[in-house]
């Protein structure tokens, strides 16, 4: 909320300047968004008095006037303003005078006539952007005062930011008050002398229906001045805490909320119906608010009623029915204590923002309902005239203030919470300061809890009072003592940062997309799957919750494509949304996307599109991190994302750990993909699940080598080929490599020539050549048995 | 001409011939011509015989001398011509070592990722451990168990995502702090990075981003020693001795709150348009846990007690690297990518 210096300086002394008052609240927990003059500076603006005012001769839209500024000597100037006339006050920018925007006042002559300087409009002086004519100084000031004393311009607004526990803050009374107990460790408390009631008898039956509002002050005044307008002063004010004027009586109401912090209202008597009371709105209960809108509410919503229906919704916004206008006489103003639950969170619903909403929410003092009333009848009197009746008040306040009443403060838990040790002399200073009884007991103190004070429950918010009043800059910064406890350092699991170093060794650039995804995108890729929707998303392609990385990377990997760029390796580790027979599971994943050329382009190498052998390699990289990979099986599968017959599940023995693939032809053309693309995607608990390392002794005896070329089906798969090579090779197999795969002229349609090498080494002796080439003839035997194998060139 | 002039002027023939050989292969048959089985020397040697005993070692001792000196010229030329057929290889061979290298680039990792490697490396060697939690969180979870009941005013601090049935996208990583309290033994350090999702899109804000969690518990854990971590915190993180100032604010949970603000990096707190001309950055919450959230964790409040801080891992990204638009982290433009190794 936005606050004046001069304004707070009337409740309590400041000798800071503006800035260094804004750096105090700030550290005090007030913090000070902005801090901006009322007016810009100008000079040789003063006080005048119309005293004649007559058409100009040669011009239609311009007044001659004479103007006197010192009650003697008249000054003839030309004006434009519709508004001039004979009587007024008016704010006289004098021959010589400095306006802002660099304008300077000089004796001139308009259509002939001399100008002997300029009666100012509130724009011209830099306050506001009324552009309506001149501005019409109060009657009562007095003639050659300088403007910017009259109208209190050497001042300064604070936009301060109150958190939302501190609804005591949310005026410039509470601001000072704070500000008081900060810096001068005083008890502020708001003094006002009650209005007497002219008639007795101006009184209007109010009920509390609903104990959500426990207390309600009203009074009549009947008999105000209509169309009045509030004074200047108080309309300015309104002004630079950024509060439109609207009509004496609204912004009287609004000067008391904003100066006190009790929201109040206005309404017009002669339109009320018999009495008003406060009760739960009715279902479907419908009402016309003062912004014109139609609302439906509900028994969630509080209102105040007459015997017509709602007349206002509680807390937060008046009703039109009732509202103050023009020709109003007769005025109810009310001023009541909502219990802050029930007011919370309501205008939030309706769509609405309400001043009085976000107090009440906070809490407001029940002790200010009846000086609101009295504060208000005070200032409606002196500018709008009429009679007061007696204030009515409905309800106890007592009954209005929350528990607890007594707070207690042991004084061994300052310290320990704190971590500092706090004069006792100081605590006690603070509690005097925030409060109107803070006593001595045996463990320490106990504070009767201010009735502004909603954030004020149990000992540790006094100890934050404690600290906050006398700045967080007392406290120490002292190093704790260590954790006496061993951190941990797994082998059980290879550490997740460790696959991201992996795949950026790789090639890989690590992206960051968001976990809601385009639902069509997804659809695309797992077309039936179902997905967590969001109830409000931020729009319509950030909607579905993902159930795989792949849309964020496939989205990612066009972008790029679409910027120009040819080759992309792009990966991500983060969270999958899978709902796996309704419920929802978390699964952490590691995906990637490979598109473009296998290498970024370079000399000496001939240019090639990835393919579905790289990005393998790729993920057997990550794989091999568990130096288990023997264990991890890719099985042909299918799924609608990826190309039949070029798509892997992966597996690390029996589990499932994730896929690989080439995307599907039509998918990628529908995506407008220029080459192929790849995806893979891990599931990172399982896939990382590191194999117990133990160490298996090295042969000491030399290995051997056979090669040998088997022609088989090309059907039959390189694991079945391995798996054969392996059983019959009686152990003695230490690796086996696969240096070639061909098919041309020398070999039938239909089959294919795998190159084997098979490196075989025994624990315990040298090998010999009859060994090694029993070893060949056992696999060929078996391969010729098993697989119809034929072996070339032998 | 006596045997010794002609001796000599064999030698000075052959010597010649040895400096006229232009490659190996002539010198070598200069070699075999002269010192070989058949050679002029041998040759020469093989006469020794028909001379005189007295004469004999006179002139064995003179071809001897001639040998020698054959053989020292060959053996000198030879190296000559192999150091300039070194030098002719070693010319015809230069490359050009400019031209770049071949085979894969290197990936990166994501500017986020790297700052959270470097706050969790920072906070694991003060003995914190790493913890998370889920994405999708319940009301509970997220606020109530923080002391943020239905309607409390803070809550619209927190523009939240909601699901159909009354779940939510946590909207920051302080339930992984009530998690933890209910499933862990006291005393504990932990920290909790991880996505957050509020509805919110301009320079600064996007509706994913990143917070990390930081939460110590112990029986005498005090505010002072919050400052002292945050304080030696940023230090480390920013690698530089930097003022840093908690200020007063408000969080459910916690009592007392602060703001932490650390002096601007971008100007060292002279002020600049980055803080506002401040001199000072707003970049985390904190506060000591209020004693309702610990009672929520059943934790007993007169025995424990401790701070917790969150604060924005992009933020610092954005702090420590310059970037000065949030929305650039979830582009994912190759170009800004490539810019972190």
């Amino acid at each position: 909320m936005k606050v004046t210096y001069r304004w707070l300086q009337e409740f309590t002394p400041i000798s800071a300047s503006p800035a260094e008052l804004a750096a105090q609240l700030t550290m005090t927990g007030l913090e000070v968004e902005s801090l901006s003059p009322v007016a810009p500076p100008f000079s040789g603006v003063v006080v005048g008095e119309v005293l004649e005012c007559g058409p100009h001769p040669d011009a239609e839209k311009l007044s001659l006037c004479r103007v006197t500024t010192d009650g003697e000597n008249r000054l003839q100037i030309v004006c434009g303003a519709k508004n001039v006339r004979v009587g007024l006050k008016v704010a006289v920018a004098m021959v010589g005078a400095q306006l802002p925007n660099d304008v300077q006042i000089k004796r001139a002559k308009l259509r002939g006539q001399e100008s002997n300087g300029m009666l100012c409009s509130a724009r011209e002086l830099g306050l506001g952007d009324e552009h309506d004519g001149i501005m019409e100084l109060d009657n009562s000031v007095p003639l050659n005062e300088d403007v910017r004393t009259v109208l209190d311009l050497d001042d300064t607004v604070l936009e301060v930011n109150a958190t939302p526990n501190r609804g005591d803050c949310m005026s410039v009374f509470g601001i000072a008050r704070d500000y008081s107990a900060a810096q001068q460790r005083r008890y502020l408390q708001y003094s006002i002398s009650p209005v007497a009631a002219g008639a007795q008898d101006a009184i209007f039956p109010v009920a509390l229906d609903s104990a959500d509002c426990p207390l309600l002050a009203s009074r009549v005044i009947r008999g105000v001045k209509p169309n009045a307008q509030a004074p200047l002063w108080l309309r300015e004010r309104l002004r630079r805490v950024g509060i439109n004027s609207i009509s004496a009586i609204v912004d009287i109401t609004n000067y008391v909320m904003v100066e006190l912090g009790q929201p109040m209202h206005a309404y017009d008597l002669a339109k009320l119906d018999q009495g008003i009371s406060v009760r739960s709105a009715h279902v479907e209960e419908r009402i016309t608010l003062l912004d014109g809108k139609d609302y439906q509410l509900n028994p969630e919503y509080l209102v105040i009623a007459d015997a017509s229906g709602a007349v206002g919704l509680a807390g937060i916004m008046g009703g039109r029915r009732t509202a103050i206008s023009d020709s109003t006489a007769d005025v109810l103003l009310e001023s009541a204590h909502f219990v802050p639950q029930a007011i919370a969170g309501r205008a939030r619903r309706l769509g609405l923002f309400s001043d009085a909403g976000q107090r009440f929410e906070r809490g407001v003092d029940p002790t200010l309902a009846a000086i609101a009333v009295e504060r208000a009848t005070s200032l409606l009197l002196a500018c709008v005239g009429g009679i007061a009746g007696p204030v009515q008040v409905s309800g106890e306040v007592q009954a209005a203030v929350p528990e607890p009443h007594w707070v207690s403060l042991r004084r061994d838990r300052v310290t320990r919470l704190l971590g500092v040790e706090v004069p006792e002399a100081q605590i006690a200073a603070v509690l005097a300061a925030i409060s109107d009884q803070a006593e001595a007991s045996r463990e320490g103190w106990r504070v009767h809890k201010p009735p502004h004070r909603f954030d004020v429950k149990i000992e540790a918010d006094l100890i934050e009072e404690v600290a906050r009043l006398r700045g967080f800059d007392s406290i120490p910064e002292i190093v704790a003592t260590t954790l006496q406890s061993a951190g941990s350092a797994t082998e059980r699991r290879v550490p997740a940062d460790r696959a991201l170093y992996a795949m950026a060794d790789r090639g890989y650039r690590e992206i960051i997309s968001y976990a809601f995804v385009d639902p069509a995108l997804q659809q695309q890729l797992f077309p039936g799957t179902p997905s967590l929707n969001l109830a409000n998303p931020i729009s319509a392609d950030l909607a579905a919750m993902r159930v795989s990385l792949w849309p964020g990377l496939v989205h990612a990997c066009r972008e790029n494509l679409r910027r120009q760029q040819s080759r992309a390796r792009l990966f991500e580790m983060g969270t999958q949304f899978r709902l796996q027979s309704g419920t929802l599971q978390e699964v952490e994943t590691l995906a990637g996307i490979a598109t473009g050329e296998r290498w970024p382009q370079q000399w000496g190498s001939r240019s090639e599109p990835v393919d579905f052998y790289d990005v393998k390699a790729d993920v057997i990289a990550v794989l091999a991190l568990t130096g288990d990979v023997s264990s991890v099986r890719f099985e042909p599968d299918s799924m609608p994302a990826l190309r039949p017959g070029r798509t892997a599940r992966i597996y690390r023995g029996a589990v499932a750990i994730g896929w690989l693939g080439e995307m599907h032809p039509q998918v990628a053309k529908t995506l407008n993909f220029p080459s192929t693309v790849f995806l893979f995607e891990l599931e990172l608990l399982s896939s990382l699940l590191l194999k117990p390392l133990n160490y298996t002794k090295i042969s000491k005896f030399p290995s051997v080598r056979r090669d040998l070329a088997i022609v088989v089906d090309e059907s039959v798969p390189l694991a079945v080929l391995q798996e054969n090579v392996t059983v019959s090779a009686s152990g003695l197999l230490s690796e086996l490599r696969v240096f070639d795969v061909y098919r041309g002229p020398s070999i039938e349609t239909g089959r294919k020539s795998v190159a084997l090498g098979l490196i075989l080494q025994d624990s315990s002796r040298t090998l010999t050549d009859v060994d090694a080439d029993a070893v060949v003839t056992a696999v060929t035997t078996r391969l010729r048995d098993v697989l119809s194998a034929t072996i070339r060139d032998q | 001409m006596s045997s010794a002039e002609s001796l000599s002027a064999l030698v000075d023939l052959a010597l010649a011939d040895v400096d006229a050989s232009s490659d190996i292969g002539k010198l070598e048959e200069v070699r075999v011509r002269l010192l070989g089985k058949k050679g002029l020397l041998t040759e020469q040697l093989k006469g020794l015989g028909a001379l005189s005993a007295s004469e004999r070692p006179a002139a064995g001792q003179r071809i001897n001398d001639a040998k020698a000196a054959i053989h020292a010229a060959l053996e000198m030329h030879r190296l000559r011509l192999e150091q300039t057929a070194m030098e002719k290889e070693l010319a015809a061979g230069t490359i050009d070592v400019t031209l770049p290298g071949r085979g894969a680039e290197v990936g990166s990792l994501h500017p986020v990722t790297r700052t959270r490697l470097r706050i969790e490396q920072i906070f694991a060697k003060a003995g914190f451990q790493v913890v998370s939690g889920p994405e999708v969180e319940d009301d509970f979870h997220n606020f109530e168990a923080l002391n943020i009941p239905k309607n409390h005013p803070a809550r619209a601090m927190h523009d939240t995502f909601y699901f159909p049935d009354g779940r939510l996208l946590r909207t920051h990583t302080s339930p992984v702090q009530i998690r933890t309290m209910r499933s862990s033994a006291m005393p504990l350090a932990i920290i909790a990075p991880g996505r957050v999702y509020r509805i919110d899109s301009d320079m600064t804000h996007t509706p994913m981003f990143h917070q990390v969690e930081g939460m110590v518990i112990g029986e005498g854990v005090s505010f002072a020693n919050l400052k002292s971590m945050l304080h030696t915190f940023f230090e480390q993180f920013f690698e530089r001795s930097l003022g840093m100032r908690l200020r007063p604010s408000y969080f459910p949970f916690t009592e007392p709150s602060a703001e932490a603000d650390i002096e601007c990096v971008f100007c060292n707190g002279k002020g600049c348009r980055v803080c506002k001309h401040t001199g000072w950055l707003e970049i985390l919450g904190c506060g000591m846990i209020h004693p309702n959230v610990l009672t929520a964790a059943n934790i007993d409040p007169e025995k424990w007690q401790g701070y917790a801080f969150g604060m924005g891992i992009d933020r610092l990204a954005m702090l420590r690297y310059g970037v000065d638009d949030l929305r650039l982290f979830f582009e994912n433009d190759l170009q800004f990518l490539k810019q972190f190794p």
